[in-house]
């Protein structure tokens, strides 16, 4: 018979992965259920998943392509915009998804108990999906402009794109947990988030391309963790962008450090976050 | 032995959270780190009447086997709720150890986890799954669930077009027949029609006798704490007050009020809801005169001696009755006409209450004092639960399951043919 024990003194490495394992029926139910219930009683359903990308990337044709006339790497505009603001849209969801676990979901985890993490795992899966559903459309994209010979995707590179796409998803859940956990007592935090993923954003390229910056300002875009991932992802698609093998390693320590910091400390904080929440 | 706890306590701290309480916690820290003495316990010490915190359960010790029935009971802030939610984890305890052995399902609320989109059908899975089930568990018993429920025709409409009671028995089955050893219910049953109510406590019996699963169960209507436990525990300011059998610890939780005397009671020392601290009037004491025990016949008058110290003049005073059965059932209330308490000191009014409707049974009364003003309305200025019990010794034929606590007055009859 399963036991547990329950004491006033939690151990810090008490992180109870193999519980969250046994729960994965309620991550696929939860992620299903995000998914399912975003697109209920709308005409276009899930077809919006499609138009509010394009709505954006040809804002930014307009604004960042033909106004501000930022280099795209010689990428056609609208792939550049759409492939950029897809990845951003997946790691900037899944951030602030994240940040907001224990306050959105304090009456639901006030009345019945199960691994805590769930809830995250859950929303980067959901945003994954998405995701991968937007990408269909890049896709579809990148298949008409190479069709036309105005691109040359690196079908060899793709393979890595799982693999990135799992990097993102950890790093991005990691800062939101943190976020997350910081904020079930004091809630500054989570007023500065929604300002600070706009600014990350500037500082990521997603509208420009990393070649096209120089000196000390391409120092601190390489500090971000997200601007390696980034390019990389670009050069498996589009056959375009600066990829080098330091920034990426350094990015993969960088998501390793924090997701281990944020599963330790959300198990921490979820033992009792119900008493300040 | 599927939970044993030693020593829990739960600390909860009072007031909001804003910028003083950080300030606080930096100030305790850096004391900490200095090693000198916490200067935020100190204030709390020294000024009694502003606590920064309080102790919601405070030294719990508890074995409970596997197959048992265990109610909770106790009156509001007893620190049954907050026991349920550290068996559960939902939430940490400040000190002390709880061991669990098998698996726990909570249903602390009814619909927990229900979205208001989605089919009944669904949530059945979504709930299932929150409470801990495999897909294939599920996929088991769901034909149970939805018989058991009664909402066959109703399964796969979205659940806000439920009414509440569908709402709870639905959340209700699924709960029944989840596959874990150890069930915990805070007041499921309060909702939902007298017939579901019944099946739903011969299904936990069943559950307990049969299966040899333990179940938990908090409540504050003794008749169904009577049905369904065979062991009940009485909680108090978050200690154990008594841990035994259903019948007497319902009337250890009923008479935990109660003073030493049954006739001569002292009212002064007995404890208050907490918003009556200022008090115009206080109660101090209650005779039942003539009374060697608390015990009449029916029909009898109850004649009782009220004191009452007068801090402030009020004009017009009144005194409330109110009279609930040993079952914790609010029966009826009583209403004295206005008299004057116009000089400040000690003073004593004489209460008669012809009590012939009450027809039989053990019967507790709460006494308050009202304040009647200009235009009518009634300020209430001191009350005591369940300030005394008394007994009416009615008729042996008067069966108390059959014909409830009071009589009403006797049908008139005309022959019409």
């Amino acid at each position: 018979m399963q036991h547990t024990h329950i004491s006033a003194k939690g151990r810090l490495f008490d992180l109870k992965l193999s519980e969250l394992w046994r729960y994965r029926n309620l991550v696929w139910l939860f992620t299903r259920r995000s998914f399912l219930v975003t697109y209920m009683q709308t005409v276009l359903g899930p077809l919006w998943l499609l138009i509010k990308p394009l709505l954006t990337s040809v804002t930014y044709v307009v604004l960042f392509g033909n106004i501000a006339k930022l280099s795209t790497d010689g990428v056609p505009q609208l792939l550049f915009y759409l492939s950029g603001s897809a990845l951003w849209s997946f790691f900037s969801s899944c951030v602030t998804d994240n940040a907001s676990t224990f306050t959105n979901n304090a009456n639901l985890f006030g009345k019945v108990y199960f691994p805590r993490l769930v809830m995250p795992v859950s929303s980067v899966l959901s945003n994954l999906i998405l995701f991968l559903i937007q990408m269909l459309l890049t896709l579809a994209l990148l298949l008409w402009y190479t069709l036309h010979g105005m691109a040359a995707p690196r079908l060899s590179a793709l393979v890595l794109l799982p693999l990135l796409l799992l990097q993102l998803g950890a790093l991005a859940m990691g800062f939101g947990i943190i976020v997350s956990s910081l904020t079930t007592k004091y809630r500054d935090l989570r007023v500065l988030l929604d300002f600070g993923v706009t600014l990350w954003m500037y500082a990521t390229p997603v509208v420009y391309p990393l070649s096209a910056v120089d000196g000390p300002l391409r120092r601190i875009l390489l500090i971000n963790p997200v601007t390696a991932p980034m390019e990389l992802y670009r050069y498996c698609l589009l056959g375009a962008g600066s990829v080098a093998a330091a920034p990426l390693v350094y990015s993969l320590v960088f998501t390793l450090l924090v997701s281990a910091a944020g599963i330790v400390i959300f198990s921490r904080v979820e033992r009792t976050f119900m008493d300040t929440v | 032995m599927p939970s044993a706890s030693g020593g829990v306590r739960k600390q909860y701290r009072l007031g909001v959270i804003d910028r003083s309480t950080l300030q606080a916690e930096l100030q305790s820290r850096w004391a900490k780190l200095r090693g000198r003495e916490d200067p935020n316990t100190r204030i709390g010490a020294e000024t009694p009447g502003k606590r920064l915190s309080f102790w919601a359960l405070d030294g719990i010790d508890l074995d409970i086997f596997r197959g048992e029935r265990v109610g909770i009971i106790g009156a509001n802030g007893a620190g049954k709720s907050t026991l349920l939610k550290l068996i559960c984890r939902i939430t940490a305890p400040t000190e002390g150890e709880i061991d669990i052995w098998g698996r726990v399902s909570s249903m602390l609320e009814v619909g927990t986890g229900f979205h208001r989109e989605m089919t009944g059908r669904e949530n059945i899975y979504m709930n299932g799954a929150i409470l801990g089930m495999s897909k294939a568990e599920i996929d088991a018993c769901i034909e149970d669930i939805i018989d058991f429920s009664e909402l066959r025709a109703f399964i796969d409409t979205p659940v806000k077009r439920y009414s509440s009671g569908m709402f709870v028995k639905l959340a209700f089955s699924v709960a029944a027949h989840l596959q874990s050893e150890i069930m915990i219910m805070d007041e499921v049953l309060a909702v939902g029609d007298m017939a579901f109510q019944q099946k739903c406590l011969t299904r936990m019996r069943e559950a307990a006798e049969a299966e040899g699963r333990t179940v938990l169960y908090v409540s504050h209507n003794m008749a169904t704490i009577r049905q369904l436990c065979e062991r009940c525990i009485v909680l108090d300011h978050g200690k154990v007050l008594y841990d035994g059998d259903t019948e007497h610890a319902i009337a250890a939780y009923l008479d935990q009020s109660l003073g030493g005397s049954d006739v001569d009671l002292d009212l002064g020392a007995r404890s208050r809801p907490r918003q009556y601290t200022e008090r115009a009037v206080t109660m101090t004491r209650l005779c039942l005169e003539n009374k060697v025990t608390a015990v009449y016949v029916p029909g009898e008058e109850l004649r009782m001696r009220l004191h009452i110290h007068v801090e402030r003049p009020v004009p017009r005073l009144c005194v409330r009755l109110s009279v609930r059965t040993d079952t914790d059932v609010g029966l009826a209330t009583a209403w004295s006409e206005p008299f004057a308490a116009d000089r400040p000191g000690e003073m004593a009014v004489m209460l008669t209450l012809p009590a012939g409707s009450l027809a039989k049974g053990t019967f507790y009364a709460s006494i308050g004092l009202c304040r009647r003003d200009e235009i009518g309305s009634m300020i209430p200025c001191d009350h005591i639960t369940r300030a005394f019990r008394f007994e009416i010794t009615g008729s042996p034929l008067w069966n108390t399951h059959a014909y409830s606590y009071m009589a009403l007055p006797e049908m008139r009859v005309d022959t019409i043919k």
